[in-house]
């Protein structure tokens, strides 16, 4: 009897010790008490400025908050896999962050998911949601027509080509193409010219993920007659005249060697080694790349190249036959969202606009190349004068398309680069691998989601 | 089995003499483990249980926030599914190119040239063949990136011969099931120099007197001793080498195209690119499926009883 008692007191205790443990887990994952703030955000490669940016607001926010905390939480993730990250710590609220760095093509997505919590009474008492464009405002209004996110700053596409190479190559500088054949031409001559140089890089395959989709493949399908996303009928496009021409462009780009060796193109460090080593190297005349590329060279990016504005001159890219408006661009384009289980959603808040006011909006849209989003950043002098390229990739907002950020999206974007991948490794055929885009589609959004591409 | 006949008496003799004191004994016994058996039951059993009945719900990981029972459409989904199939077909070739052919052979073989070698020798080699074992899986996959890639150290070597290429991408399924057999060997040698150690050395001496090759030596003797051992390597090996996951996603990615894209590879992008945790979870139990009646194959093939 003694015995039984001893053992069930040991028993007792060594289950209560368990429960402490794990309890006390909690509390230190969690992190979520209502005085400390958890900030998510992505860092990878070349992409520091973010981190650099959390720092300082880091300081000046625990400064004018006496007794909050800011824990900043730097996802070391290339994009695919910082978007699960953050997927995974906010499917728990244990782990949910406060403040999230969000990409817009997944709000709406992590809305329908319950992970973003709606801001617009804290945006109608903050004096400086007035500085915002409408289409800004926009950025991150979901469906329901409520506001998940203020927007940091946005981007465009366009062809960076390097000067120098073009004037040995014979070519004209500066160069502005009318058509896709014009691109292929310049590549064409570079290629004849100019051995041991990569004439064109469009962004393409599994490996460079979201970019091949944006970068690569709908900066060529949004030049055609033809779209991914059928607003008015609210169906995705099937495979369409424009998107077999886009793939067929990709098809001579790769199939041409024209584009990189596609088993580099593959790697998924590629657009690293495109914007540290390729381009400040002079190993590569035409990049289908983002405005923010000049971000990695300034003084404070992951490889600085003074000479890069001179160098590297941009040109527009061009419609499929330059019918109007004659060139084309895709932006995005990233906001701060207040998680949805954050315990103090204010205390957030606060973090967020101190992050986004005017000086540190400004401080980030120079530091990482962004397009401003506030007018009176876009309107300061110094902001203007910080970037010899903002003024060019700010007037391609006017001719600039959105992706269909709806789910299903990441499972089209995927569907995009296996067809691409598919077409520039030379496994199919353009025709082939549009097929085989209809029936993931067809798949991935249900068959009555799908409208007949003409 | 002779170690347990000695408990069983005083068990029975126990029951005999007070039946009623035995269910008291029973809990008294088990008390102790309770803490143990609750841990367990809370960090094995409960993920194991959710991810079985994960699988025959539509849970994602964005994009929904509620989750319905769907009942076996993940799997009818599977039967359809070309790239899951196609996902199966290269696990499967996986499997048996690096664990069943690859790393059961050469444990095999190196412990058996290992048997009776000097101390020297058998340190040298074992330290070698352990050494890439030891290898964490992401550094021993960046390694033979690195040493495959096209501007790698196999390419500097070649390259004389005018056959440089990016191996990873023209031959990725030899490159990957190299490289895993090149990781794993470490673990069948072992298995199998302590099973060879086992076989008593007057058998095979009594043979050779006899006139046996060294091949029937073999065949005949020291095959059918280490039958056991062969088994529970196949085992072992099939089901870590299913689950191989690190190692490809390092070297290949599970490209080009879909090339060396196997089952977990393919879980990874179902789970985690397409949100559809669901899904993968089902796969995950079509694999466990396949371990399965992997173990009933070798089973099969190698009778343990006379």
């Amino acid at each position: 009897m003694r015995r039984t008692f001893t053992i069930a007191a040991l028993a007792a205790i060594a289950l209560a010790g368990t429960a402490a443990c794990s309890s006390g887990d909690n509390n230190n994952s969690g992190g979520s008490t209502s005085k400390t703030l958890t900030v998510a955000y992505q860092k990878f490669g070349a992409f520091i400025q973010m981190d650099d940016q959390m720092k300082k607001v880091k300081a000046a926010y625990e400064a004018a908050h006496p007794g909050y905390t800011v824990k900043l939480v730097p996802i070391e993730a290339a994009e695919n896999d910082y978007y699960t990250k953050l997927s995974l710590m906010n499917r728990s609220p244990s782990t949910a962050p406060d403040v999230m760095y969000e990409d817009t093509f997944l709000v709406n997505t992590d809305i329908q998911a319950g992970f973003l919590a709606p801001i617009d009474e804290y945006l109608a008492k903050w004096p400086d949601w007035s500085q915002f464009s409408d289409t800004a405002k926009t950025a991150a209004k979901a469906l329901d027509g409520k506001t998940y996110g203020v927007p940091m700053g946005t981007d465009t596409r366009a062809l960076w080509y390097n000067k120098n190479l073009f004037t040995k190559a014979g070519l004209p500088v500066p160069w502005q193409p009318k058509n896709w054949n014009d691109v292929l031409a310049a590549a064409r001559t570079i290629k004849a010219k100019l051995p041991g140089v990569t004439p064109l890089n469009v962004y393409s395959g599994k490996g460079a993920g979201e970019g091949a989709t944006m970068q690569g493949f709908e900066m060529l399908l949004y030049g055609t007659n033809n779209t991914l996303y059928d607003d008015a009928a609210k169906k995705w496009v099937a495979s369409s005249p424009g998107f077999l021409d886009s793939l067929n462009f990709v098809k001579t780009v790769y199939g041409d060697k024209l584009g990189p060796e596609p088993q580099d193109a593959l790697n998924p460090n590629f657009g690293t080694s495109v914007s540290n080593e390729l381009l400040p190297g002079g190993k590569l005349a035409i990049d289908l790349d983002g405005s923010w590329l000049s971000g990695t060279w300034l003084k404070s990016g992951a490889k600085p190249w003074p000479q890069w504005s001179t160098v590297l001159g941009q040109a527009a890219m061009p419609t499929q036959n330059g019918q109007a408006p004659g060139s084309t661009s895709m932006s995005g384009g990233w906001v701060l969202s207040v998680g949805s289980h954050a315990k103090n959603k204010q205390a957030a808040f606060d973090y967020v606009t101190l992050s986004l006011n005017k000086d540190n909006s400004q401080a980030y849209d120079i530091a990482a190349s962004q397009i401003a989003e506030r007018a009176d950043v876009a309107a300061d002098p110094a902001y203007l004068k910080s970037n010899p390229t903002l003024k060019f990739f700010t007037d391609l907002v006017q001719v600039t398309h959105f992706r269909p950020a709806y789910a299903e999206y990441p499972h089209v974007s995927d569907a995009i680069q296996v067809a691409m991948e598919a077409v520039m490794t030379g496994q199919m055929t353009p025709q082939r691998a549009a097929a085989a885009y209809n029936d993931q589609l067809k798949a991935a959004v249900g068959p009555d989601k799908v409208a007949s591409g003409s | 089995m002779t170690s347990v006949a000695p408990l069983e008496a005083p068990a029975v003799r126990a029951l005999d003499a007070a039946p009623r004191r035995r269910p008291r004994n029973w809990l008294v016994r088990l008390a102790p483990m309770a803490p143990a058996l609750l841990l367990l039951l809370v960090f094995f059993a409960g993920p194991m249980l959710w991810s079985v009945y994960t699988a025959f719900t539509n849970l994602a990981l964005t994009g929904s926030s509620t989750v319905d029972f769907i009942g076996i459409d993940n799997f009818t989904r599977m039967a359809r599914d070309p790239s899951f199939l196609h996902s199966l077909e290269l696990t499967l070739i996986f499997v048996v190119g690096s664990a069943v052919i690859g790393q059961n052979t050469l444990g095999l073989l190196i412990a058996l040239l290992l048997r009776g070698r000097s101390k020297v020798a058998r340190a040298a080699v074992t330290g070698v063949v352990i050494a890439a074992w030891a290898v964490p899986e992401t550094v021993a996959g960046f390694c033979w990136y690195a040493f495959l890639y096209r501007t790698g150290t196999l390419n500097a070597l070649l390259g004389h011969f005018g056959i440089a290429q990016n191996w990873l991408y023209t031959t990725p399924m030899l490159a990957v099931i190299i490289a895993n057999v090149w990781r794993g060997t470490a673990f069948s040698m072992l298995v199998y120099s302590a099973a060879l150690s086992e076989v008593p050395p007057d058998l095979t001496e009594a043979a050779a007197v006899d006139g046996a090759s060294g091949w029937q030596r073999l065949r005949h003797i020291t095959l059918p001793l280490i039958r056991r051992a062969i088994v529970s390597n196949l085992m072992l090996i099939t089901l870590q080498t299913l689950a191989t996951f690190g190692l490809i996603y390092v070297m290949t990615g599970g490209g080009p195209g879909t090339a060396s894209q196997t089952t977990p590879l393919y879980m990874y992008q179902q789970s985690f690119k397409f949100y559809q945790l669901g899904y993968g979870t089902a796969m995950a139990l079509v694999l466990l499926v396949v371990g399965a009646l992997f173990s009933v194959i070798y089973l099969r093939l190698i009778r343990l009883e006379d």
